[in-house]
């Protein structure tokens, strides 16, 4: 499914929009991924409620999927990771792990990733997350361009 | 101990139950669709996909306004206190984290959102980008000053 999709795209949206808000105004908790991810380890207080959203997040992508594969991607399309650039010859694994370092290391540094500071940040104002926002989005946009992945 | 208390933990699972359902229904759980937002030199041609936008923008109408019933509430319903991010400094760690994720983003197209998400596909590979991130948040961990209160106090200085 190549096509622009403002319905799916905007529901999708407000539900993800509900899903913090939910986490905000019961447990006054900001519902961002990285964070709630890269705090697994001790202390350990708060491992159960993390642990519990992300299993919950996991659980309902695969049982949406189930109830609409017409959408498309890991309904009746096969999710796939993007390969390297074909002209940079660096084997896949290698280019996983360099995404995937640069992201956790990132994102913690960073204090957030898209849904911290793109949605819950930029939702309560803060300056500090419009930064971050523009930074991760700009540098994101930069490196598309220079590598050509898509 | 309120953290463990049912409320919280089923607040915890209706957050991410409504999360997982958002990140695929309005596809962000797809990398390459992710990409084909990151991707501007697509606008002259057309091929320029936006949804991503459309998924942003709604998201954060909706937790505005929670935000602004959360400023009517001394409290959230199951704990005692607001967890507000206690950094307020725009600083070069904010700036540099934020350059680093970008870049890893932009490789490939996944965020720590739709990294866990696509679990539910278990793509090819995905296990290994997961364990990078982990490793690479735990990495950052290392760096950053240890001790809350350290990190407090640097953050207001």
């Amino acid at each position: 499914m190549e096509a622009f999709s403002p319905l799916t795209a905007a529901l999708g949206g407000v539900l993800i929009g509900l899903a913090s808000a939910v986490l905000w105004l019961g447990n006054g908790r900001i519902a961002g991924i990285s964070g709630i991810f890269g705090q697994l380890l001790p202390p350990a207080q708060t491992v159960v409620w993390r642990v519990v959203f992300l299993v919950a997040l996991v659980a309902a992508t695969a049982l949406t999927a189930l109830a609409f594969p017409q959408i498309g991607v890991g309904g009746v399309e096969p999710a796939q990771l993007a390969a390297p650039p074909a002209a940079w010859s660096i084997p896949m694994p290698v280019w996983l792990i360099a995404a995937g370092l640069l992201t956790g290391l990132g994102t913690k540094i960073g204090n957030g990733c898209t849904s911290g500071h793109g949605v819950c940040g930029l939702a309560r104002l803060s300056l500090r997350s419009l930064v971050a926002v523009l930074v991760f989005f700009g540098v994101a946009i930069l490196t598309v361009t220079v590598t050509g992945i898509v | 101990m309120a953290v463990l208390r049912l409320p919280y933990l089923a607040t915890a699972v209706l957050s991410g139950a409504l999360f997982g359902a958002g990140l695929y229904v309005s596809q962000m759980v797809d990398p390459l669709k992710v990409l084909r937002f990151l991707d501007f030199t697509a606008i002259p041609s057309g091929g320029w996909d936006p949804s991503l936008a459309f998924v942003i923008v709604p998201a954060i109408l909706v937790m505005f306004i929670a935000v602004r019933i959360g400023k009517g509430r001394a409290t959230p319903l199951f704990d005692i206190t607001f967890h507000e991010p206690e950094y307020r400094k725009i600083d070069r760690r904010l700036v540099g984290g934020a350059a680093l994720f970008g870049l890893g983003w932009g490789m490939s197209g996944i965020c720590p959102g739709p990294a866990i998400s696509l679990i539910a596909f278990q793509p090819d590979g995905l296990w290994i980008f997961l364990a990078a991130m982990f490793a690479g948040s735990l990495a950052g961990s290392l760096i950053l000053p240890s001790g809350h209160q350290r990190r407090l106090s640097d953050a207001a200085s």
